[in-house]
């Protein structure tokens, strides 16, 4: 069995920054544990933070479970964490403008280049085409994990659109509400700067064609989607309208939204929706959601859209393995985090080794999320590996595999009363003339002993976390 | 505001006074159940005039064929597949109201919310245990709920205009139907004045519009098919009378054009239907057929919805 890093308990001493944590535990009693795990569940309630996970029927105003005990970070391990993100979005920003540019990468070598255009996620429509400041992807959600005291791993970027925001700000908000006097004890370093912090990222991208102060607007597949409430709040918060694709129309070269007192032009638009969903007259004909002309009116520099379509290039699973060679070639530096180390089946030496090591590995489709279409080999039964054995065999480039990682725990409450429980970390970079963090980020946590999956959309909870300040 | 936005407001009115309006009916037809035919050969029944009065006897006869009370009642309340009934009301309000959570307070979206999750527990009990009485009015109750939350908490914005021009199109709309169904009773003929059905009847068309105590504070005396047809005709101290929603769909329509610094077709219509009400005498109504009036109103309120729509809503007037 290996050994997990526990962010609390060191060697049987509390690590300094839960310091104050273990007496809030030990003083409270499980009478009262559970009253404020109820009154925690009747706000998320309240507020109609809700999920809803495709295909499961059901309620359809699911919560994700939330876990009170908080994580916590040194300031001293945040600001590694942070340089690092902030690199890492840096030449991820340079990767995409690079390949839907000149493509130096490709020609110097580093990068195969059927990795790149042969991809699913690569936009042909925006070839050539450089976006407001040269950003693509203007939100990167990082996700991260933790193996040891100062061991951190980029699990996978994610350029397109990021969930979970929404998260991060309530679970704050929540426990401000209910143990004021924890926030007293500590200094925590706020998080209620993101959504300023979003729509001044959004405005200082707007087109060259806008002469005033942009509009924003967020875009939404709709109140059906699982994220709704996410979109919702976020445009309440910024003070912008969410806006569904028919609310929306092209005219004379600009991008419109209908309102009550006629229609008002739109500058920059933060999309919800896939590339693929965008304009049914460049991509899917069939979509609903998107708005007709979308991509001219783009290409003609009368709109910005954020994430710029394409930007899922740069996040795809094969392509995650280059990105330290990406910081290398386009900063000129080294990478400060490290990616996971991972063997690409569609490579003949990588796919033996993976096929003969299937029960120590994790196992992802290249195009997978959410958790999906993913082995643990450790936790799998012999039937499960042979199936996924199989799978590998018939579309090898289809599959990476990577060493089961130590990922650390962090005490979380249970039936019981308090036990470890494995975490990773999504922080939300934003990315427009300036790079910025906000102090923070959303810690999922896999609630079943010993499970390793921490995606909501597999039964995982959420946790507060804390950047302490110096 | 975004178009979409005010279209989901006006809907989240329109929803919860149809509600209402089927609450009502439900609690008069069951009612008039418990009440002896004149004949002696049983009791009296409604339904009929009632699934038509609601707009769903074609539905409803889709569905189950004769009126039999039992059925009417869980159609007219339960239903999902009656896109009127109590439940698919409450429910399409809240959903719309969901969609524009943050153009509403959270105590109007409580209050929505609340009434959607008991109606919920409603539904899972046996319906033998649950009495019609007790449904129509934890409707009733939760109507005023929502309507309360909206007059104490919401801004006087464009949003709070466009509810309430919801709330005015629907009434109207809706106490023309009702009057129309009854359009006979209250016509003058010898023969029948004075008999015992037509006081039956009107007590029937006063209950379903919630007004049969304010009838009687306005008018005192008989009950007559004139003062009654003044009263939700032509009555401006009469809450659901043709002239009230009249005067509430133009307040808040003027309302609108102030704020928006323009005014156009949607205003001249309401101020048109308003003024027609406001000269005109029950005699002149009668002269015309009431019939024929109720239908030239509702004709008249369906042109303002769509002015309403053409203006607003569609997104594209300049």
């Amino acid at each position: 069995m290996t050994e997990h890093f526990n962010e609390m308990y060191c060697g049987g001493a509390v690590r300094e920054p839960y310091a104050r944590l273990e007496n809030w535990t030990n003083a409270m009693p499980a009478e009262l544990r559970q009253m404020k795990q109820a009154e925690a569940e009747a706000l998320f309630r309240r507020i109609g933070i809700t999920f809803a996970v495709y295909g499961e029927g059901g309620d359809p105003d699911r919560l994700i479970p939330f876990d009170m005990f908080p994580r916590v970070f040194t300031q001293k391990e945040w600001r590694k964490l942070e340089a690092g993100i902030k690199q890492r979005a840096r030449a991820l920003n340079a990767f995409l403008l690079d390949v839907y540019g000149k493509g130096e990468i490709i020609k110097s070598g580093r990068i195969p280049a059927r990795l790149v255009y042969q991809n699913a996620a690569f936009e042909r429509a925006v070839m050539g085409f450089t976006p407001s400041c040269g950003v693509f992807s203007h939100i990167v959600g990082v996700d991260l994990v933790r193996t040891g005291r100062d061991d951190f791993y980029v699990l996978e970027d994610n350029c397109r659109t990021p969930s979970g925001v929404s998260y991060m700000l309530e679970n704050r908000e929540i426990m401000m509400r209910m143990f004021p006097k924890l926030f007293r004890e500590n200094r925590i370093e706020p998080v209620d700067g993101y959504a300023e912090a979003l729509r001044r990222t959004l405005a200082s991208v707007a087109p060259a064609k806008c002469d005033r102060d942009p509009t924003l607007a967020i875009l939404t597949p709709g109140h059906f989607n699982s994220a709704y409430y996410e979109h919702s709040f976020l445009a309440d918060l910024m003070g912008v309208e969410l806006v569904e694709g028919p609310d929306l129309f092209v005219e004379n070269g600009f991008v419109w939204m209908r309102t009550t007192e006629g229609p008002q032009k739109v500058d920059v638009i933060y999309r919800r929706i896939d590339d693929a969903f965008l304009d049914p007259l460049c991509f899917r004909p069939d979509s609903m959601l998107g708005v007709p002309g979308l991509m001219d009116v783009y290409r003609s520099g009368g709109v910005s859209i954020c994430s710029a379509p394409g930007a899922g290039v740069a996040d795809d699973k094969a392509v995650y393995t280059f990105v330290p060679e990406m910081v290398r070639f386009y900063l000129g530096e080294e990478p400060i985090l490290q990616n996971v180390p991972t063997w690409q089946c569609s490579k003949p030496d990588d796919l033996k080794y993976v096929l003969a090591n299937l029960p120590e590995l994790v196992v992802k489709e290249v195009h997978g999320s959410g958790g999906y279409g993913m082995l643990v080999g450790p936790k799998a039964t012999k039937e499960q590996i042979e199936v996924f054995r199989l799978k590998i065999q018939e579309q090898p480039e289809n599959y990476i595999a990577q060493p089961t990682l130590a990922l650390s725990t962090t005490p979380t409450f249970v039936e019981e009363g308090v036990a470890p429980r494995h975490v990773d970390l999504r922080p939300y970079c934003l990315v427009g003339q300036d790079v910025q963090l906000v102090p923070g980020g959303l810690t999922r946590v896999a609630l079943t002993e010993g499970s390793l999956v921490v995606n909501s959309s597999q039964g995982g909870g959420v946790k507060d976390t804390w950047i302490l300040a110096e | 505001m975004l178009s979409r936005t005010a279209e989901n407001l006006v809907w989240v009115a329109r929803y919860i006074e149809r509600a209402e309006t089927m609450a009502r009916l439900l609690e008069v037809g069951a009612r008039i159940t418990m009440i002896p035919t004149a004949r002696g050969d049983g009791y009296r029944s409604e339904w009929e005039s009632l699934l038509q009065a609601s707009g769903t006897a074609a539905g409803f006869a889709e569905k189950y064929g004769d009126p039999v009370e039992r059925n009417i009642e869980s159609y007219l309340f339960f239903d999902r597949d009656n896109p009127s009934s109590v439940v698919s009301c409450f429910e399409h309000a809240r959903e719309n109201a969901r969609i524009v959570r943050t153009a509403i307070s959270s105590q109007v979206w409580d209050a929505l919310n609340v009434a959607y999750q008991e109606l919920r527990q409603l539904e899972r009990r046996s319906r033998s245990e649950v009495e019609m009485t007790e449904l129509t009015e934890w409707v009733t109750r939760h109507v005023t709920m929502v309507r309360g939350a909206i007059d104490t908490t919401l801004l006087r914005n464009d949003g709070y205009h466009f509810l309430n021009l919801g709330f005015a199109l629907e009434r109207a709309d809706n106490t023309a139907r009702l009057i129309d169904v009854k359009y006979y009773v209250l016509l003058p003929s010898l023969d029948m004045v004075g008999s015992e059905l037509d006081t039956y009847q009107w007590q029937t068309l006063l209950r379903a519009l919630q007004s049969y105590r304010a009838f009687h504070f306005a008018y005192g005396g008989e009950i007559g098919a004139r003062k009654i047809a003044h009263f939700l005709i032509l009555n401006g101290q009469s809450p659901r009378s043709l002239l009230t929603t009249a005067e509430k769909a133009t307040y808040h329509l003027d309302c609108l054009g102030r704020d928006y610094n323009k005014s156009g077709l949607p205003q001249m219509r309401a101020r048109a239907l308003m003024n027609e009400l406001e000269r005109s005498s029950v005699e002149e109504i009668f002269n015309e057929g009431l019939h024929e009036f109720l239908t030239r109103f509702i004709r008249e309120v369906g042109g303002l919805s769509k002015a309403v729509y053409d203006t607003y809503l569609s997104g594209v007037a300049r």
